[in-house]
């Protein structure tokens, strides 16, 4: 076993080499699926905005499939849709628009992976988005792994109820309310 | 933050803590509540799929991607290695995302106000794709030191920063490779967050005689080893 590379902080100077315009958009006019808007602060210890961090999120197409290899249903994965999402942290935090993931095969929800990135962070932290109207939040074995009390800090709660609705989700990297992270 | 999870992908004797006090920045960024384990499941087992078709020809050219009407100035460097698994496989088709300051020490970034000079054709970002034995190669120049207010006469040894998609949501890794030699390693937070010295010395790269053109740049070697789960890699197709 060779020895993993060790992780390095993002710095404040990411969005040089990690930010290309429009990769916060993960539909095309093409792409199957309800859309939707995640929005969402990433907030530190005081309770300020983090102005130079980087939000990623990694999702199932509209039917719960990947297209990735290892999916055994690649081959009905949506063409139109990469599933993966990057958004900057700017002062007014950071937002993305996608579709609703339908629930992979296996799971018993649907959820997006989020990882989070910034100057001040040495090594990235994951966290999940889970969805405030999906009552079958309950059977998920990961949110029912939390302790109870943190479990809300994983669901974005819908906020509007038009043709696209809008998801917050705010990540709290500290303090009471703090984000569940997880150790994969 | 504490960890509980032994089977953890990550390997956290030799990665380093969400808290690490050297690192003022991270004392209030810095996640504190213990890590949940997490199973592995197709969402983490897959990731995005990168191809040829993404990047553009002189993406892996420093040296020539912003240039407006001349070289940057500085000194020519190429940079090439391989990137595997822990198991000595090479990952085909990882995306590396590559950021740096100019030969000055100065960043293309609204928010670097280092008194040092930018240069007009270096904006210093690339992109590459692993070939088929896992290996990148790219151009760029050689970053120069810069001062950061972390704490009384602070600098960063010059770095190059790297981004890294492997085959799987598990594998990503953002890091930073350094220049052998430098004497403000031993004095770089950042650096000497990872715990283990040999994992510390793997960040930094090596002179490579075999790689260095004569009459144009000489060559660094930085290899890289991704984590991710155990499982036998999934061949993707040359897209
Ligand atoms: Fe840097």
């Amino acid at each position: 076993m060779s020895i993993q590379t060790g992780s390095q902080t993002v710095g404040p100077y990411f969005n040089i080499g990690m930010i290309r315009g429009g990769e916060n958009s993960l539909v095309q006019d093409e792409t199957v699926g309800q859309r939707i808007y995640i929005k969402g602060q990433l907030l530190d210890g005081d309770g300020q905005p983090v102005k130079d961090g980087c939000i990623e999120i990694w999702q199932a197409d509209a039917h719960g499939y990947f297209n990735h290899p290892a999916d055994p249903n690649q081959a009905q994965a949506d063409p139109n849709f990469r599933g993966f999402g990057r958004s900057e942290t700017l002062g007014a935090g950071f937002w993305f628009k996608t579709i609703k993931p339908g629930i992979i095969a296996g799971a018993q929800t649907p959820y997006i992976n989020v990882r989070v990135f910034s100057r001040g962070m040495l090594i990235h932290a994951l966290t999940r988005l889970y969805f405030s109207d999906e009552s079958t939040n309950a059977d998920d074995p990961l949110l029912n792994s939390v302790p109870p009390e943190r479990r809300a800090t994983l669901i974005a709660q819908r906020e509007e109820f038009g043709d696209v609705p809008t998801y917050r989700f705010d990540i709290h990297l500290q303090g009471d309310q703090e984000t569940v992270f997880f150790n994969p | 933050m504490t960890v509980s999870n032994t089977a953890s992908v990550i390997d956290w004797a030799r990665q380093p803590s969400y808290l690490y006090e050297g690192y003022k920045s991270t004392v209030k960024r810095g996640p504190t509540k213990p890590l949940i384990p997490m199973a592995h499941t197709l969402s983490e087992l897959t990731g995005p799929v990168y191809g040829h078709d993404d990047l553009n020809p002189l993406d892996n050219d420093l040296t020539k991607n912003s240039a407006i009407n001349g070289e940057p100035i500085g000194e020519r460097i190429i940079v090439v290695g391989r990137v595997t698994d822990e198991a000595d496989r090479p990952v085909r088709n990882a995306l590396l995302e590559v950021w740096q300051a100019n030969a000055t020490g100065r960043y293309w970034h609204k928010v670097d106000q280092h008194d040092a000079p930018l240069d007009p054709n270096f904006r210093g970002a690339g992109r590459v794709l692993t070939d088929e034995n896992g290996e990148y190669r790219f151009v760029t120049i050689k970053p120069g030191a810069y001062p950061w207010r972390n704490h009384h006469n602070a600098w960063r040894p010059p770095h190059i920063h790297f981004s890294i998609f492997g085959r799987e949501f598990l594998s990503r890794l953002v890091t930073q490779m350094y220049f052998p030699g430098d004497p403000l390693l031993a004095l770089d937070p950042i650096y000497n967050s990872i715990p283990d010295e040999s994992a510390r010395q793997l960040l930094v790269s090596t002179y490579a005689h075999d790689i260095t053109t004569p009459e144009w740049a000489l060559g660094y070697r930085f290899n890289i080893v991704l984590c991710g789960s155990r499982e036998t890699p999934f061949e993707t197709k040359e897209v």
